[in-house]
């Protein structure tokens, strides 16, 4: 089971979390010129390597705050977490 | 070839079975292949199997990075059903089933492939009015199905929970009688030595490295064994499809998910059929040594572990316990993981690229297994003829562009949508 550190609450079991996919990906600015391959890009593509995967978490069973993980997506183990307002560096 | 037959096995009885021909070869790769197939799966392996076939390209490569049939054709639970509702899902599983129906005799080789016909159980009004609208549409294809009201279901699973104070009781269910399940190693087997005998060169232990493209035209792939050049190739790569897609600069409506399945120890003939529980995602058959064999949701976040966590694994378990109590007595013999290529609207791909000369199959979520003759047939065609047939014109990658999502079930990356 995996064990994510909340920044909010600290560390918890995987069961109070709900997955939200890759953190990287940026919905296209609003009143913007935006293309149909740059929404096709926001709504459906995904890079989803093996290894190091930046991924949004929900706290769901806890704060319910939503959070950002880097966690390896072939060994599962978890790097770094950050708040959801906190930038990926 | 030598032929497997009644008569070949009393014979090599008499040697001790020691005389038995290699069932396929372990060539060196050639330094050119006409087509080259990235991905020993199940779905590698058929598509071989119909170009050499059907198109009679014979001139061949299958490039595998492990061991053929050492991926998902070999982690799954087995079903082979056709029970969809939209015409492009419908007619593609139904046009693989009846490959599936002579596969042995095509394949000489005993699939094992056991008609024994799939429940989805209901457990509400509005579900059994679904399954109706389902049914309906499956029989207007051509496909069998019977709506089953709550005592017929009793009688062909009288070991489910039918009693009355259960939080998801049985209304009913929808049964297509010729679904069933096959044995899944045989069926990578039964293709590879098939299309080995008519010259295709199997080649295992070689990983692909990167891609030979220049003007917008496929020229090769580079691999661990050395360069080999193609006038085409074909990815079957299931759950390392996105590992690819980025060495080709693609992005894709993939996400790489794992799946977990299990079995129980087994035990005597106690269930004949495929019966899936309808209030969550979990499936279950018998297999013939007597194993109950159970699957359900996938583990619900991006990984390549091939290995599953606890908490989905006692999840699905949950669900089969709630739907056949006795489950809760069996000790757990294996659970293993696959990684699943789950495609955005739960349906799989298809079709050719922008990429001349390089062909892509995948998305399979969660029914890889069942459409292994179907995609390998179509994907053959689409390679050959260099246009998709008109069985997988809706397998398109283009449709998540244009909007014309299969989103049969609703189902795609999202389990928690479920």
């Amino acid at each position: 089971m995996l064990h994510i550190k909340c920044p909010h609450c600290g560390m918890r079991s995987q069961n109070e979390f709900s997955y939200g996919g890759d953190a990287s990906v940026k919905r296209p600015e609003l009143g913007k010129d935006i293309s149909d391959q740059d929404w096709n890009n926001f709504v459906y593509n995904r890079k989803s390597l093996r290894g190091k995967h930046w991924e949004l978490w929900q706290h769901l069973a806890g704060c319910r705050q939503w959070i950002k993980v880097e966690r390896d997506t072939g060994s599962h183990e978890i790097f770094k977490t950050l708040k959801a307002e906190e930038e990926i560096s | 070839m030598q032929k497997y037959s009644v008569f070949s096995l009393i014979k090599n009885a008499l040697s001790n079975h020691e005389n038995w021909d290699l069932a396929w070869k372990d060539p060196t790769p050639k330094k050119e292949y006409d087509v080259v197939i990235i991905g020993g799966g199940g779905h590698g392996l058929a598509t071989a199997y119909y170009l050499a076939k059907e198109h009679n390209i014979t001139n061949v490569a299958i490039i595998e990075k492990g061991w053929i049939g050492g991926g998902n054709v070999g982690r799954n639970t087995t079903i082979i059903r056709s029970n969809y509702m939209y015409d492009e899902n419908a007619l593609f599983s139904e046009f693989g089933m009846n490959l599936w129906r002579k596969m042995s005799q095509d394949l000489n080789y005993n699939v094992m492939f056991s008609p024994r016909g799939i429940i989805n159980l209901a457990h509400s009004d509005a579900q059994m009015n679904v399954y109706a609208r389902r049914g309906n549409s499956m029989r207007l294809n051509g496909i069998d199905a019977v709506l089953l009201n709550r005592e017929q279901v009793k009688e062909i699973i009288p070991m489910a929970d039918f009693s009355e104070n259960v939080r998801f009781p049985i209304f009913g269910g929808l049964m297509q009688p010729s679904a069933g399940t096959a044995r899944h190693d045989a069926v990578a087997w039964g293709y590879a030595r098939q299309a080995d005998s008519m010259g295709v060169d199997i080649i295992q232990n070689c990983e692909v490295i990167g891609f030979d493209i220049s003007a917008g035209k496929v020229n090769g792939i580079r691999t661990s064994r050395g360069e080999i050049k193609a006038k085409k190739i074909g990815l079957c790569v299931a759950g390392s499809t996105n590992i690819l897609a980025e060495k080709l600069n693609m992005t894709l409506p993939i996400e790489t998910h794992l799946l977990q399945a299990c079995v129980s120890e087994p035990v005597k003939p106690v269930l004949d059929n495929v019966v899936t529980f309808g209030a969550g995602h979990f499936y279950i058959s018998q297999s013939d040594k007597g194993e109950m064999v159970m699957g359900g949701d996938l583990d619900g976040y991006n990984s390549y572990a091939q290995r599953g966590n606890l908490p989905t694994l006692q999840h699905v378990l949950t669900e089969g316990i709630a739907m056949m109590p006795f489950l809760s007595k069996l000790k757990m013999l294996r659970t293993w993981g696959g990684i699943m290529d789950m495609s955005m609207d739960g349906s799989p791909i298809i079709d050719k690229t922008h990429i001349e000369g390089l062909y892509l199959n995948c998305g399979w979520c969660y029914g890889g297994f069942k459409a292994t003759p179907a995609s390998g047939w179509t994907f053959a065609h689409t390679i050959a003829q260099d246009r998709v047939h008109e069985l997988n014109a809706g397998y398109s990658l283009n449709r998540f562009n244009t909007g014309h999502l299969l989103d049969e079930k609703g189902l795609g990356t999202k389990t928690w949508i479920s």
